[in-house]
């Protein structure tokens, strides 16, 4: 069973749409109570960091799903915003991100050309770092809108990174938890391909 | 290797259940059912779809949330809805139905500082300003917003009071190419996406691949259609369409 943390930002209910619709079980987390039965976890975020942030540490949710992630070792994923604040801290906000995956978020204005329009929209063909994250082809695309992206410590922790040269991380992995900038729940059938894989994940101890 | 490319977006007019398309903003030609048609569209991959209600606003009715929630049921792509949104508790129904925008137009006139509330509340990216632009001749052609005709805005004042509000993209309609597929306006687009930081969706007019081309070369950051991926053939019979991924490879 696959928990789709629920603390008001974000869409849960996508996510818990697509789970239904590549038919693979799952439930809203509202409450501690909730993750009972669960073995998994999807967390999303949309909005400015400061506002996620707060508003999960306000949900009392993060307690019980670091026991969950950070203890009992439960695959974690964390979807745009949802994956920022798991980094260290972000140049969009004074809040601290909880450091389950040692990084920064940075403004796009770092890397991309600066012709570049803010926010990035739009479908971006990816390629695989650090080992095989999940199963890809070359037509594999997602849907990207962002501002701010990923910036991991550790070279190791870069799963995709997006295939047009000067582009940011598209996904991090780190022991348990992965982490996309992109939707995979609004990314058609790859979007589907990704949560498959990740509903039968198996991270290694 | 294959890279980002811009956006290419269906747009959606429903009136009532009824998906319609329109001419020069008028002259409404049902199309079909809307759920269905979004069905149809998510087969199809989409890059991402917008739903524009085209009576909530006129009829002060507002968004249809039952018909959205279809529609939301149906689609496994980015959406985003435009018609009579009006305050920040709607922008938040919209979007728990699993819409990612909300686009705004008529509140940026009457309710400015909604509008900077929802894109504080909600982030930037969810908020999408919409302006629709009409040619006027007075001796000379000039170019005028349609929203703010007596005002006599101009079309670069527009987008950058939108801008300025705080909105993530703007959505830039030209009403005398709207269902005529005699191409984008290429000199509004020109106009509206230099005077602007944030992407610009070119809407109106595309008929073809190298239209769309067209309008991106322009200065666009994605371009829509209605007519084009409703209709085929001179006769516009109905039939939805979308061009293969190959087919826009043009749109780098």
């Amino acid at each position: 069973m696959i928990g789709v943390v629920d603390y008001g930002c974000g869409n849960p209910g996508s996510v818990l749409s697509m789970l239904r619709r590549i038919q693979l079980p799952a439930r809203r987390v509202r409450e501690d109570a909730e993750f009972e039965g669960c073995d998994r976890f999807v967390l999303p975020g949309v909005g400015a960091f400061d506002d996620v942030v707060t508003r999960f540490r306000a949900s009392g949710l993060d307690a019980e799903l670091g026991r969950r992630v950070l203890e009992q070792r439960a695959p974690l994923l964390g979807i745009c915003v949802g994956m920022q604040m798991l980094a260290d801290a972000s140049e969009e906000g004074v809040e601290p991100g909880f450091g389950w995956v040692p990084g920064q978020v940075r403004h796009l204005s770092h890397i991309v050309p600066a012709e570049t329009r803010l926010p990035v929209m739009g479908w971006q063909y990816i390629e695989e770092r650090s080992g095989a994250l999940f199963p890809t082809d070359e037509d594999t695309r997602f849907y990207f809108v962002h501002s701010y992206y990923f910036e991991v410590d550790f070279d190791a922790d870069l799963a995709l990174v997006a295939s047009t040269p000067g582009f940011p991380p598209a996904a991090v992995r780190r022991g348990n938890i992965v982490g996309t900038q992109f939707h995979p729940e609004k990314s058609h059938r790859f979007g589907m391909a990704l949560l498959n894989w990740f509903g039968q994940w198996e991270p290694d101890a | 290797m294959r890279t980002f490319r811009k956006r290419v977006i269906p747009t959606l007019l429903v009136d009532g259940r009824r998906l319609v398309k329109t001419r020069r903003f008028a002259d409404p030609t049902y199309i079909g059912d809307p759920v269905n048609t979004v069905r149809i569209f998510n087969e199809k991959q989409v890059d991402e779809l917008v739903v524009l209600d085209i009576g909530a606003s006129r009829g002060g009715r507002g968004p249809q949330l039952d018909l959205l929630a279809e529609m939301a049921e149906e689609a496994f792509m980015p959406l985003a809805y435009g018609g009579g949104v009006r305050s920040v508790s709607e922008v938040r129904a919209i979007l728990s139905l699993g819409f990612e925008k909300v686009i705004l137009n008529t509140a940026t006139h009457s309710d400015p500082s909604f509008v900077t509330e929802a894109a504080r509340t909600f982030g930037r990216s969810t908020v999408v300003g919409s302006m629709d632009v009409r040619r006027k001749s007075l001796g000379r052609q000039e170019l005028v917003s349609a929203a703010t005709n007596r005002l006599g805005s101009d079309p670069i004042a527009e987008a950058r009071r939108l801008e300025s509000l705080g909105v993530g993209e703007i959505l830039l309609q030209s009403v005398d190419r709207d269902g005529t597929l005699s191409g984008f306006d290429l000199e509004l687009i020109r106009l509206v996406a230099g005077a602007v930081k944030i992407p610009v969706v070119a809407a109106g007019g595309a008929a073809t691949v190298t239209d769309l081309v067209a309008g991106v070369k322009a200065g666009a950051s994605a371009a829509a259609a209605g007519a084009m991926f409703v209709f085929r053939g001179p006769h516009r019979a109905v039939l939805i369409s979308y061009p293969t991924d190959d087919d826009l490879s043009g749109l780098g």
